[in-house]
């Protein structure tokens, strides 16, 4: 046989769970193209109403920030407290402002 | 700070395999005790998260077999498919196998984060080099063998799985958590078919013990060999890759499996089998490892018929394979 062998490229899975949630990884299967991805992550990933939509996605298309990155990556959160309701101190006897 | 296009499902792209033979002895240092900090502090490890060598190699070796077992898997039930007693019966195991197709896939995909392609690891099996679950090379001589498989060998899989679930590699945690989902179905549809049978003919009742006199020691097999006695379970315990020793489980699994067999009038078959009313858990007689180390190293009673079947359903399924490519490439070339 001549195509045993034949590795497709990989298509990561994301499932959206419910109407109005977002959506979240699931997986990878292998696939030639886009609508066969589609069917075998059907398959693999959607065998008992995991969700009501699917997207697949290109694995090499996916860029991502490294681990190594995380301190400087998302660093500039931890010097802009103020971003953070708890920052702003609210005059007593006040219950709620927003 | 850098961005890279990396691949989430295949780290080859990343930068930390084959790291350690370019990192000096002290970083190499910093970084196995960020790592050890890490596992101990209870956090996951993601695929491209620095990890050490070794930690990678036995995952990869332990969830390789793990997802061959789910494939191989399918061959003893999917031997009773067009044999099953009635429609919905025949429904209900087709789903079931179906779920072992997937749940091997689940698998692969997950351990194809630590660097190697699916094809590498189905090579690695259909070459006989990668091992998969003992129990599987056992034969299924009757229709009570579909009920003692689905409640015993998935029953001890459920086990192993549960805690498996909990483990420091986040990929096998988070398929181990998909595939517990679905694995009580089968392990109830298997409790549900013995429990038919002891209810029916004399016939049938000693056909369903017959099936549990067959797989109760193959069943306490799969939990490995006994602590004193696994090489490499001091290693995976470090990693929180395994969280209960080997014995523990199957004492587990002995504790929750005895009532259940007594209920449905079933006979476990051991002698030495007793309560033992203070250490709160079933006293058990001794397994026969002789046999469970000829089986793992190929002289089950089903081995090679097993590898053959895989051979063959591989290579009857390469003109799927084929015919796919060539719609996905027509249907490209009609693009242009």
């Amino acid at each position: 046989m001549s195509d045993n062998n034949h590795q497709w490229p990989i298509w990561e899975v994301f499932i959206q769970p419910k109407n109005g949630s977002a959506h979240e990884h699931a997986g990878s299967v292998h696939a030639p193209d886009g609508e066969m991805a589609l069917l075998n992550a059907r398959d693999v990933y959607g065998r008992r109403l995991e969700g009501v939509n699917m997207w697949v996605v290109p694995a090499t298309a996916i860029v991502a920030s490294t681990p190594e990155d995380v301190g400087p990556f998302f660093d500039p959160a931890n010097d802009k407290m103020y971003r953070w309701p708890n920052y702003f101190k609210t005059p007593e006897g006040i219950k709620q402002i927003s | 700070m850098h961005f890279v296009n990396r691949n989430l499902a295949n780290p080859k792209q990343t930068s930390n395999i084959g790291m350690e033979t370019t990192l000096s002895v002290e970083e190499l240092n910093k970084r196995e005790a960020e790592f050890d900090a890490k596992i101990a502090g209870g956090k996951t490890i993601e695929p491209k998260d620095w990890m050490p060598e070794r930690y990678r190699k036995q995952l990869l070796r332990m969830m390789s077999q793990h997802a061959h077992s789910e494939v191989v898997g399918m061959l003893p039930e999917g031997n009773w498919i067009t044999r099953a007693p009635s429609l919905a019966r025949k429904a209900v195991l087709l789903a079931k196998v179906q779920d072992e197709a997937g749940h091997g896939l689940y698998i692969y995909s997950a351990a194809e984060t630590l660097g190697m392609d699916r094809s590498e690891m189905i090579d690695q099996l259909l070459s006989g080099k990668a091992k998969y679950s003992s129990i599987f090379n056992y034969p299924t001589l009757s229709w009570a063998d579909i009920g003692a498989i689905g409640w015993l060998v998935d029953g001890a899989a459920i086990v192993n799985q549960t805690v498996l679930a909990k483990c420091s590699y986040g990929p096998y945690s988070r398929a181990m958590l998909r595939i517990c989902k679905e694995e009580n179905f089968h392990n109830k549809q298997g409790y549900q078919i013995m429990a038919y049978l002891m209810r029916g003919t004399k016939e049938q009742r000693d056909m369903a013990q017959d099936a549990m006199n067959r797989f109760w020691w193959p069943a306490l097999m799969m939990f490995g060999p006994s602590d004193t006695n696994s090489p490499n379970s001091a290693d995976l315990m470090k990693w929180k890759v395994k969280l209960h020793s080997n014995d523990d489980l199957r004492q587990r699994f002995i504790d929750r499996t005895v009532p259940q067999a007594e209920a449905i009038g079933l006979r476990i078959p051991d002698d030495k089998l007793k309560w033992n009313e203070s250490t709160r858990h079933y006293e058990f007689g001794e397994i026969n490892w002789a046999e469970f180390n000829q089986v793992i190293s190929g002289n089950g009673p089903c081995n090679k018929l097993r590898m053959k079947q895989r051979t063959d359903a591989h290579n009857n399924g390469a003109w799927v394979r084929e015919a796919a490519a060539a719609y996905s490439a027509k249907k490209a070339a009609s693009k242009k």
